[in-house]
């Protein structure tokens, strides 16, 4: 196996920088961190899963299906996202051209104890996301290349998928969010109006 | 095999592995073009999909054979817990004349599994009463955002007798 490149970036900034550029995007955060950091800048744009690990990917393609004149931004790690490779290849058949799927990569389990994850032993999910049809296709180890991703993953025009590979810096649970209902009647809501009551 | 069993006003996603219950009205739903349809790996995917499209604002319905039930467990919690709408339609296998035992404790077990993730489950056993009860079934899922599944007996379909 080869030595892989450490991932360096911090994995809050990195979810900062990528809220910043939300624009009006709708975001599927996974369970555990991913979700954690999030909720660092609330929206109502933003769909939270506490729970259901493995759904993130798949709930964004329903999302993206419902609203094809929005762009959807799933964002997970890579835990949750090897839950879901069958979601590589569901999608890929599919290719919605307004869905992006951004895995924070930290090559752990971080809400179990920093248990490694596959992503550090070999696998990689480019390559995965590259045989599954994705059209766009990047890991990003910088801050150059992650200033470079951005645009495109939250205005693009075409599958896309980003690993942004982080170290394993922790960070305390900040959002206090986490009735499933609450969560989802906000969302439909913000984006239905009252169409969300139909 | 069932005919076109969804005449509900208003689905626009299917999603399915397929079963060769569901053959004609997954080929009836490929040919309508105001259906989206979704082939899946496994059946989880489905039900986190439609949690998807209704966030979206869309009704769709999961097309599934009984074994596929038990692939779907955990994501259910999120129907339950944020109060999706789901629509199940599940043909059944191993409960009548099966010829393979290997269906059986999933077949056996369909019911409870769905009952115990929160959902309400509803049966048709006779042609009649299929499109009254799939129909019945979508009405309440999107009214009251409950996850319902229709179990479509095994005797709709038939058996493959290998006394013979």
């Amino acid at each position: 196996m080869a030595t892989q490149k450490q991932g360096t970036l911090d994995r809050r900034a990195v979810m900062s920088t990528l809220l910043d550029a939300r624009g009006d995007s709708l975001i599927v955060t996974g369970l555990g961190s991913s979700c954690y950091d999030a909720g660092t800048a609330d929206h109502p744009n933003t769909f939270y899963l506490w729970g259901g690990m493995g759904a993130a990917a798949m709930m964004g393609l329903g999302l993206a299906l419902a609203q094809p004149t929005r762009r959807v931004v799933v964002v997970t790690g890579d835990g949750e996202m090897l839950m879901a490779m069958g979601a590589f290849a569901t999608i890929g058949a599919k290719s919605p051209k307004n869905l992006s799927i951004v895995v924070i990569d930290n090559e752990h389990y971080s809400e179990t104890g920093m248990q490694p994850t596959h992503t550090g032993r070999g696998v990689d999910l480019f390559g995965i996301a590259e045989a599954c049809s994705f059209s766009t296709v990047q890991t990003v180890y910088t801050e150059k290349e992650l200033g470079a991703a951005i645009n495109p993953l939250f205005k693009g025009t075409s599958l896309m998928f980003c690993d942004i590979k982080v170290n394993t810096q922790r960070y305390p649970m900040s959002i206090r969010m986490r009735d499933g209902a609450h969560i989802k009647n906000r969302f439909r809501e913000n984006l239905l109006g009252q169409k969300a009551f139909d | 095999m069932l005919p076109r069993a969804i005449p509900i006003r208003g689905i626009e996603q299917i999603a399915f592995v397929p079963d060769a219950g569901h053959a004609q009205l997954i080929r009836d739903c490929e040919a309508d073009n105001t259906i989206e349809t979704v082939s899946l790996t496994s059946e989880q995917e489905g039900v986190a999909m439609f949690a998807g499209g209704w966030l979206g604002g869309k009704k769709g319905a999961l097309l599934m054979q009984s074994s596929g039930v038990g692939n779907c467990i955990n994501m259910l919690s999120i129907m339950q817990e944020c109060r999706f709408p789901l629509l199940m339609v599940v043909t059944m296998r191993g409960e009548w004349g099966e010829f393979n035992p290997w269906q059986l404790p999933m077949g056996q077990s369909t019911q409870q599994v769905l009952e115990h993730a929160g959902v309400i489950v509803q049966r048709a056993d006779h042609a009649t009463d299929v499109r009254d009860v799939v129909y019945a079934a979508a009405l309440m899922t999107f009214s009251s955002n409950r996850p319902i599944a229709v179990l479509l007996g095994q005797r709709l379909i038939g058996f493959k007798d290998w006394s013979k």
